[in-house]
C-alpha cells in the first residue's frame, strides 16, 4: 500500500536567471513559465513602487475610502423621504395579470420590450429566444441558440433585430425578417467576444452599437456591423451582472453593477469610471437608470433595492423590509419614476413608492423566482419573466363596480 | 480581465479609482432631492401605472366576446 505523496520537482535552468535550480512551474496568463523561486519573488514585486506591498496598498485604499465617505457625508443633510413627506401618498394599488405568455420550455432569464410597445423578446435556460406579440400572445419568431442559459437579450431600437447571448461568451445579433419561413439562425451575426459568460447586453441609441457586460468583469462597446471592439471598461473586481444606459438622447454614460457589490458609472467615450458606489452587502443583480437620468436604482442579493443620486454622489434611499429576506433579481421604474417594480427570488414582485420609501403593493402569481421585470416603453404595463417558464404582462386595474360588471357580461357571452 | 488580475493589480486599480473619486464635484442632497421630486410630480399625472387607464383605452384589456364572421 502506497500512501506517500511525492512532489515532483523539475530541476533545470531558470528562464530568467539561467542558473540550474529547482524550478517552480507556474502559469502566467495561460503561458507556462519555469522560474526558480527567487525569480518568482522578484517578478511578483515588479509593478509596485518601492516599499509597496499588498498591505500598504490595502491600508491606503481603506484610508481613501474613509475620506470619500467623509466627503459624501458632508452633503448628506436631509433624507429623500423627509423631503417627500408633504407629497400625497399613492392610492390603493390593484394590478392584474393581463397576459400570460407560455411557450418556453425552461426558466425565463431575460426579456426586453420593443419600442413599438407591443413586442417582447425573451430568452430562457434551454437556449430558446422567442419574440412575442404581447397584445395577442402570439409567438412571432423563435430562435434556438447553440448554448444554454441565454442570460441576456435585447431588442434593437428599430425593432428589426434582437441581440442575445449567455454561456457561449458571445453576443449575437439576429435580424428579424417578416418571412416566417426564413431560418433566422442562418443570418446570425456574432458581435461580442468575452472570456466568460455574457450577463447583459443593450443596444445604444441606434442599431449600430451594442454594450455588453460579462462574467469576466468587464463591459465593452462593440460595432455591430464589423464586430469590432470600440471601447472596453475595466474597473469591476468580479463578474458584472447588469448594465443600463442613461436615458437621454445625448447620453453617453452607463451604469453597471456586479458581484463585487459595486455599482459603477462609466463615460462611454473615454472608458473612464466616473463614479462608484459600494453600499450593498451582496451581489448587485440589476441596475436601472431613473427616467431623469440623475439617479439609478439597484436590486441586490442582500434583499434590498437602493436609489443612488448621481449629482449628490451617494445613496439616498433604501427599499427594504424585515419580512423580505430573498434577493431582488430585477428592478424597473414606472414612466414618471414614482414607482419601482422589483422582482424577488421569493416569487413575488414588490412595488415601492420611490419618493417615500414605502411598499405600495405586492404582486403574486409566479410559481418560481422572478428573474426579470421591465416596464413597457409607454408605461401602460409591465412584463415579468420567471423561472416558472412563463412571462406575465400586468397592468393597473381600475375596478369601479360598473366596469367590472360589464367585463363579466362580455366574457360570458 | 478581472479574473486574470492578481490581487495586487486589483488593489492598485481600486486605489487609482478612489483617488479620482475623492475629487468629484458633489451637490447637497437638499438640492437634488426636491429636483427629483419635482421631476416625478411633473410626470406622474401622465403615468399609466400610477393613475390608471380606462378599460376602453387599455391595449391589454381582456379579450372577450364572440366575433361572428
Amino acid at each position: 500500500m502506497c500512501d506517500q505523496t511525492f512532489l515532483a520537482i523539475t530541476f533545470g535552468p531558470c528562464d530568467n536567471c539561467s542558473q540550474n535550480k529547482p524550478l517552480m512551474n507556474i502559469y502566467l496568463k495561460n503561458e507556462p513559465i519555469n522560474y526558480c523561486s527567487l525569480c518568482v519573488e522578484l517578478m511578483a514585486c515588479q509593478g509596485l513602487a518601492k516599499g509597496e506591498t499588498t498591505n500598504t496598498l490595502k491600508a491606503e485604499s481603506e484610508s481613501l475610502k474613509a475620506k470619500l465617505e467623509e466627503e459624501r457625508a458632508k452633503l448628506h443633510d436631509v433624507e429623500l423621504h423627509q423631503v417627500a413627506e408633504k407629497i400625497d401618498a399613492l392610492g390603493q394599488f390593484v394590478m392584474k395579470t393581463r397576459r400570460t405568455l407560455k411557450g418556453h420550455g425552461n426558466k425565463v432569464l431575460c426579456m426586453d420590450w420593443c419600442r413599438d410597445k407591443r413586442r417582447i423578446v425573451s430568452s430562457s435556460q434551454d437556449g430558446k429566444v422567442i419574440v412575442w406579440d404581447a397584445y395577442t400572445t402570439n409567438k412571432e419568431h423563435a430562435v434556438t441558440m447553440p448554448c444554454t442559459w441565454v442570460m441576456a437579450c435585447a431588442y434593437a431600437p428599430s425593432g428589426c433585430a434582437v441581440a442575445c447571448g449567455g454561456l457561449d461568451n458571445k453576443c449575437s445579433v439576429y435580424p428579424l425578417s417578416l418571412d416566417k419561413n426564413e431560418n433566422l439562425a442562418a443570418k446570425k451575426k456574432s458581435v461580442a467576444m468575452h472570456t466568460n459568460y455574457l450577463s447583459s447586453c443593450s443596444f445604444t441609441n441606434s442599431d449600430m452599437q451594442i454594450l455588453t457586460s460579462s462574467g469576466d468583469g468587464t463591459c465593452a462597446l462593440w460595432d455591430v456591423e464589423s464586430g469590432q471592439l470600440l471601447q472596453s471598461f475595466h474597473g469591476h473586481s468580479a463578474d458584472v451582472l447588469s448594465l443600463d444606459l442613461a436615458p437621454s438622447e445625448t447620453g453617453n454614460t452607463f451604469v453597471s453593477g456586479g458581484c463585487d457589490k459595486k455599482a459603477n458609472v462609466w463615460d462611454m467615450r473615454s472608458g473612464q469610471n466616473v463614479q462608484s458606489f459600494e453600499t450593498h452587502e451582496s451581489d448587485i443583480n440589476n441596475v436601472k437608470y431613473y427616467p431623469s437620468g440623475d439617479a439609478f436604482a439597484t436590486g441586490s442579493d442582500d434583499a434590498t433595492c437602493r436609489l443612488y443620486d448621481l449629482r449628490a454622489d451617494r445613496e439616498v434611499a433604501i427599499y427594504s423590509k424585515d419580512s423580505i429576506i430573498f434577493g431582488a433579481s430585477s428592478v424597473d421604474f414606472s414612466l414618471s419614476g414614482r414607482l419601482l417594480f422589483a422582482g424577488y427570488n421569493d416569487y413575488t414582485i414588490n412595488v415601492w413608492d420611490v419618493l417615500k420609501g414605502t411598499r405600495v403593493a405586492i404582486l403574486f402569481g409566479h410559481e418560481n423566482r422572478v428573474s426579470t421585470v421591465r416596464v413597457s416603453p409607454d408605461g401602460t404595463a409591465f412584463c415579468s419573466g420567471s423561472w416558472d417558464n412563463t412571462l406575465r404582462v400586468s397592468a393597473y386595474l381600475r375596478s369601479s363596480g360598473e366596469s367590472e360588471l360589464r367585463n363579466i357580461l362580455y366574457n360570458t357571452v | 480581465m478581472a479574473r486574470d488580475m492578481s490581487d495586487k493589480e486589483i488593489l492598485k486599480m481600486e486605489l487609482d479609482q478612489l483617488k479620482v473619486e475623492v475629487n468629484t464635484p458633489r451637490i447637497a442632497v437638499k438640492t437634488t432631492a426636491p429636483e427629483i421630486i419635482a421631476f416625478v410630480e411633473g410626470l406622474s399625472a401622465e403615468d399609466p401605472l400610477v393613475k390608471g387607464v380606462p378599460e376602453d383605452k387599455n391595449p391589454f384589456k381582456e379579450k372577450g366576446g364572440c366575433i361572428i364572421t
